[in-house]
C-alpha cells in the first residue's frame, strides 16, 4: 500500500523518450506514474530529489560472477548483491562457471534461494550450454529456462566446437535465449596470460592475440546466421571483434555484444605501470592496446555496442598476492563502473547520459528479455539515482564485495551513485548525501 | 685557507725522506713501496726515483686499493658506495720491508684498512709508515716512522694534498 | 643505485658504467692468493632458485664468498611449489630471518618484482622467466669492453630464440643504452612483437646480421619450442641459423664470439666455432664472478635517499 513521490528529479528515460524533470510516483513496488509537478497528496512519503542527481531504470549488469555455490571465500550471492546495490545495479545476471557448475535446476534454485534471502536486487542466473562446461553434450537447457535461467554460456570458455555451438543457436531459438559467447580460439591463447604486444613482449609475458578472440565472433556471428539464433559476444576487447560484430549485423545477423569499463578505460601499459606486474590488471579478455580500448569507445559512441558490463570476477587476495603467470584472470567491476561511465564517458562527451542508459539498462533488459530498462507506468520500480557530479575516491576497502581485486583503487573519479531502489524499497543510500531524505 | 707546503718545499721533503728510508733500512735490496691509493702512489713513485737516484738501485713500487677493506663501509646513512679502483702489486710482499705512503695520516683508520689488506697478500719481514703530513688526531695506536711535515690541525679544517701527477700542481692547503 | 637490481630497465649508463668499473678491481682479487676482501662481512646472502641452474648458482655463490658473506643456498624443487607454499609465503618466511640480500631466480617473469615489493631485504634478479637476466647483461659488457675497450658504436648481433630469451631482452636494453648499433636474428616466429621499437635492426638473415659484426652473441634454442611448431627441427634450425665458420667469416676478423651457456653443441653453434679462437665463451663464466662481486658492494650500502 505504500505510495512514495519522488519529486523534482531529472528523469533519464529513453524508452519512453523523457529527459527532464519529473516526478515519479511509486505504489506497491510498481511505477504508478510520472509527470510533472504530481500532487504531494499523492503519496505517503515525499522524497524531494535533491538537483543535479538523475532518477533512471534501475541499472543491470548482465556478466557478474557471483561464486556461489563452491567458492564463497571470493564472494556470496549475499555479498555479490551487496556490492551491486552499492554500485546502483538494480539486477544482476550471474554466470554459471560456479563449482558444481550450473547446468541443472537444482544449482539454479539454489542460487536463487540465495538471493531472496539477501533481498537486496534481482538475480538473474544464466545457465551453461555443456553438461559442466565440457563442451561435449548440450545441458538441459529447457530445465534451466524452466527454473529461471535467463541465458546460457560457458563462459570462462568458449563454446567448445562450431557444431556444437550451432546446436546450441538451434535450440535456444525455442526459448528465444541469446548464447552469451566468450569468444577465444583457445589454440592461439595457449598458456598467454597478456595482451599479444609491445608491453607483454618486453616484460616477457606470453601473449593472447586478438584475433583469438574475433576469429571466435566470427565463428559464432556465421552460426548465428545460419541458425537464425541469437548470440551476445562477452566482454569485448579487440577492434578486430568490433569490425566482425558490425559486419554480422550489417548482413542481419542476431548478434549484440557487450564491453566491460575497464576494457574501455586501460590499456596494457598499466602492466608496466604504476605498478610493474601487478596482478589486478590480469584478466581474460586482457586490456589490450590503445588503439583497441579506443576503438571500443568509438563503437560505444555510434551504437555498435549494446551493452556496458563489468564482468565481475572477484578473487581472494591470496589467490592474487602470486606471480603474475599464476594468477587467476579477473578483477571486480560492481562497485567502479558507474563512477567510471560517467568519469570516462558521459563527461567528456563520448556518450550522453540517455545513450548511457541505454548501454547499461535499456539494452540489458532487451538481451536478456527480462523486466527493466524502463520507468513504464506498471513496470517495476527499480530505480538507480544517480550523482554525475559526485566526487568520488574510490577505496578498495570499503567496498561491499568480499573481494578487492580492483585496478582502480585510489582513483578520483566524477561521478557515483546516490541510492538505489528494487520493487519500490531503498536498497543502498550513499552516505555521503546526508541531505537526502530517502 | 693557507698553503703550508709549496712545490719547491715538497721536493725537499720527498728527497729528505728518502734519504731517511735510505740510511734506517740498511741494504735497499730488500725495500718495496705500496702507495694507498688515490694521492698515496704517486708520492710511492717519487720516493722510488729518488731511491733509485740516491743508490743506483729500482724500488719495486706498487698501488693498494683500501676501499673494500673501510670500517666504515655499509654505515652510510645516505649515498653511494665509495668507488673501488683496483690494486696493483705486482711482485711478493713474502719477507721485504714494506714502505706503506700515503699523503696525510689523521685518524689512522685508513692505515689500519691498508694494513689489513696487505698481509693478505703474504708476510712481509716488516712494514714502515711514510706520509707527507701528519695532522694529528688519531683514533687508533698508528704511528708514522717518516714524516714530512707535523701540521697540528683543528677537527673542523681539512688538508688538501695535490700532486701535479693528479691535480696539475704541488702544494699542501689547509683550509679552515 | 636502487633498492634492488631488477633489470637493466632500472639503470642509467652511469649507473651501467659504474657496475663494469667496479668489477675491474673485483677481477683482481679472484688473482690473489687469498681471494677475499672483509667487505661484506656478517652479511647474509640467500640464493633462492626456483629454477636449477648450477653455472649462474656457483658463480653468485663464489663471488658473495669472495666478498666474506654468509651465504645460504634454497634450491626449491617444482614438487615443493605444487605443495603449496606461495613464493610470496615462501619470501616473507626468509625476510623473517633478516637475510641482507635474496638472489631469485624463477621461472615466472616479473617474480622478483613481487619480492621486492613484499621485502625489506634487497632482491636481485638473477633471471626472472622470459624477462630480463640483469648480470649476464652486465658480465656480458665486461666482456666485450675487455676485448673491444667500447661499447658505442659496436656492431653486436643476437642470434637465437628471441622471443623466450632473458638474456636477449636484458642485453638489448643495455647495449642500445651504451650507443651500441645491435641486430637481431632468429625465425620470424621467435621474434616478440615490436622489438624494433627498442632500438635494434630485426633481419631473418643470420648472414646479414653477422656481416662486419664486432661481436656475435648466441642464444640457446631450447627443444621444447619444436613442440610449440616454432620451428620444423633441430637440423633445419642449424641449416639456416646456426654459426658456422663459413658465417663467423663474413664477420670483422677480430670479431668476438659469446654464448651465456650452456651451449647446443651443432645446434645454434657450431663445436669448431665454440671452440675456436674467436670464443670469448669460458671468459664470460670468470667475468660472472668480477661482475657479481661489483652488483653485491654497489647494493650493499644502505639504501639511497630519493
Amino acid at each position: 500500500m505504500a505510495r512514495r513521490l519522488l519529486r523534482g528529479g531529472h528523469v533519464v528515460d529513453p524508452v519512453n523518450g523523457r529527459n527532464g524533470v519529473f516526478d515519479v510516483l511509486v505504489e506497491n513496488g510498481r511505477i504508478a506514474r510520472v509527470g510533472r509537478d504530481l500532487p504531494r497528496d499523492a503519496a505517503d512519503d515525499v522524497v524531494d530529489i535533491p538537483s543535479g542527481l538523475l532518477v533512471c531504470p534501475g541499472l543491470i549488469d548482465m556478466h557478474v560472477h557471483l561464486r556461489e555455490p563452491g567458492q564463497e571465500h571470493k564472494e556470496t550471492v549475499a555479498t555479490g548483491a551487496a556490492a551491486a546495490a552499492a554500485g546502483g545495479f538494480t539486477a544482476v545476471a550471474c554466470m554459471p562457471n560456479t563449482s558444481p557448475v550450473n547446468d541443472n535446476a537444482g544449482v539454479t534454485a539454489y542460487i536463487l534461494q540465495k538471493a531472496a534471502a539477501a533481498n537486496l536486487v534481482r538475480v538473474y542466473p544464466i545457465g551453461a550450454v555443456s553438461r559442466g562446461q565440457q563442451g561435449e553434450q548440450l545441458a538441459d537447457i529447457a530445465e534451466l529456462k524452466q527454473a529461471g535461467c535467463v541465458a546460457v554460456t560457458d563462459d570462462g570458455r568458449p563454446v567448445a566446437t562450431a557444431l556444437l555451438m550451432r546446436r546450441a543457436l538451434e535450440y535456444t531459438r525455442m526459448f528465444e535465449m541469446p548464447v552469451i559467447e566468450h569468444c577465444e580460439e583457445q589454440t592461439l591463447k595457449t598458456d598467454g596470460v597478456a595482451h599479444e604486444g609491445f608491453q607483454a613482449a618486453t616484460l616477457g609475458l606470453r601473449g593472447i592475440p586478438g584475433e583469438a578472440e574475433s576469429i571466435m565472433a566470427l565463428r559464432d556471428i556465421s552460426l548465428a546466421e545460419l541458425t537464425g539464433g541469437t548470440v551476445h559476444i562477452a566482454h569485448m576487447s579487440a577492434r578486430q571483434t568490433l569490425d566482425a560484430v558490425r559486419y554480422g549485423k550489417g548482413r542481419g545477423a542476431r548478434v549484440t555484444c557487450e564491453v566491460t569499463p575497464h576494457h574501455f578505460v586501460l590499456t596494457d601499459e598499466m602492466l608496466a605501470a604504476p605498478v610493474a606486474y601487478d596482478t589486478n590488471v590480469k584478466m581474460n579478455p586482457p586490456l589490450r592496446e590503445t588503439a583497441d580500448r579506443d576503438a571500443m569507445l568509438q563503437g560505444i559512441a555510434d551504437g555498435s555496442v549494446d551493452v556496458i558490463a563489468t564482468d565481475h570476477a572477484p578473487h581472494h587476495y591470496d589467490e592474487k598476492q602470486v606471480e603474475f603467470d599464476h594468477a587467476p584472470f579477473g578483477i571486480t567491476g560492481l562497485e567502479t563502473a558507474v563512477s567510471l561511465c560517467f568519469d570516462r564517458l558521459v563527461h567528456p562527451g563520448v556518450v550522453t547520459v540517455s545513450r548511457l542508459i541505454e548501454l547499461l539498462s535499456v539494452n540489458p533488459a532487451r538481451v536478456l528479455r527480462v523486466p527493466g530498462g524502463s520507468l513504464s507506468e506498471g513496470a517495476p520500480a527499480d530505480v538507480s539515482i544517480l550523482a554525475p557530479d559526485l566526487a568520488v575516491t574510490v577505496s578498495a576497502a570499503q567496498m561491499r564485495s568480499k573481494s578487492k581485486n580492483t585496478p582502480f583503487d585510489g582513483w578520483r573519479l566524477r561521478g557515483g551513485v546516490a541510492a538505489t531502489i528494487v520493487g519500490g524499497r531503498i536498497v543502498y543510500k550513499n552516505p555521503e548525501f546526508e541531505d537526502f531524505r530517502i | 685557507m693557507a698553503v703550508v707546503m709549496d712545490g719547491d718545499r715538497m721536493g725537499k721533503t720527498l728527497t729528505r725522506i728518502a734519504h731517511e728510508i735510505v740510511e734506517r733500512n740498511r741494504g735497499v735490496e730488500e725495500l718495496a713501496l705500496v702507495g694507498i691509493r688515490s694521492r698515496g702512489v704517486p708520492l710511492a713513485r717519487r720516493l722510488a726515483r729518488s731511491i733509485k737516484e740516491i743508490s743506483g738501485h729500482d724500488v719495486p713500487t706498487g698501488a693498494l686499493d683500501i676501499t673494500l677493506y673501510r670500517d666504515d663501509l655499509m654505515r652510510h646513512a645516505v649515498g653511494a658506495q665509495p668507488v673501488v679502483k683496483s690494486t696493483d702489486i705486482p711482485f711478493s710482499i713474502d719477507d721485504r720491508r714494506i714502505l706503506l705512503v700515503d699523503d696525510v695520516l689523521y685518524t689512522g683508520r685508513t692505515i689500519r684498512a691498508a694494513l689489513d689488506a696487505l698481509i693478505e697478500f703474504g708476510r712481509p719481514r716488516l712494514i714502515q709508515l711514510v706520509v707527507l703530513v701528519d695532522r694529528g688526531h688519531r683514533e687508533l695506536p698508528i704511528k708514522a716512522d717518516y714524516v714530512g711535515k707535523n701540521i697540528p690541525t683543528s677537527p673542523s679544517q681539512s688538508v688538501q694534498v695535490r700532486l701535479a701527477e693528479i691535480d696539475g700542481r704541488d702544494e699542501v692547503e689547509v683550509e679552515g | 643505485m636502487k633498492k634492488d637490481l631488477l633489470g637493466i630497465a632500472d639503470l642509467s649508463s652511469d649507473e651501467i658504467y659504474r657496475v663494469l668499473d667496479t668489477a675491474v678491481a673485483m677481477r683482481e682479487i679472484g688473482e690473489r692468493p687469498i681471494k677475499k676482501v672483509p667487505t661484506l662481512r656478517g652479511k647474509t646472502v640467500v640464493n633462492l632458485f626456483y629454477e636449477p641452474s648450477t653455472r649462474t648458482r656457483t658463480s653468485f655463490e663464489i663471488a658473495e664468498k669472495r666478498l666474506s658473506a654468509d651465504t645460504l643456498n634454497i634450491a626449491v624443487a617444482a614438487s615443493s611449489v605444487l605443495k603449496g607454499e606461495t613464493l610470496a609465503d615462501t619470501a616473507m618466511n626468509i625476510e623473517a630471518m633478516a637475510p641482507d640480500m635474496i638472489v631469485l631466480r624463477h621461472a615466472s617473469s616479473g617474480a622478483c618484482h613481487l619480492l621486492a615489493r613484499i621485502c625489506r631485504s634487497k632482491i636481485i634478479n638473477a633471471g626472472d622467466g622470459m624477462h630480463e637476466h640483469p648480470t649476464q647483461a652486465l658480465l656480458d659488457a665486461f666482456t666485450i669492453r675487455q676485448h673491444k675497450r667500447r661499447i658505442d658504436g659496436l656492431k653486436v648481433a643476437i642470434i637465437g630464440d628471441l622471443l623466450h630469451s632473458r638474456v636477449l631482452r636484458s642485453n638489448v636494453l643495455l647495449l642500445t643504452k651504451l650507443g651500441a648499433d645491435v641486430w637481431v636474428s632468429g625465425p620470424p616466429t621467435l621474434v616478440p612483437p615490436g622489438i624494433e621499437r627498442l632500438g635494434v635492426r630485426v633481419t631473418t638473415s643470420v648472414d646479414e646480421a653477422v656481416a662486419d659484426a664486432d661481436v656475435i652473441m648466441m642464444l640457446r634454442i631450447q627443444q621444447e619450442r619444436m613442440q610449440g611448431a616454432f620451428f620444423p627441427s633441430l637440423r633445419e634450425y642449424y641449416n639456416v641459423f646456426g654459426l658456422t665458420e663459413e658465417r663467423v667469416g663474413r664477420a670483422r676478423g677480430d670479431v668476438i664470439i659469446m654464448h651465456p651457456g650452456p651451449m647446443n653443441r651443432g645446434v645454434e653453434i657450431a663445436s669448431e666455432v665454440a671452440d675456436g679462437p674467436y670464443s670469448v665463451i669460458l671468459e664470460q663464466v670468470a667475468n660472472g664472478v668480477a661482475v657479481r662481486m661489483a652488483v653485491l658492494y654497489l647494493l650493499a650500502g644502505e639504501v639511497e635517499a630519493d
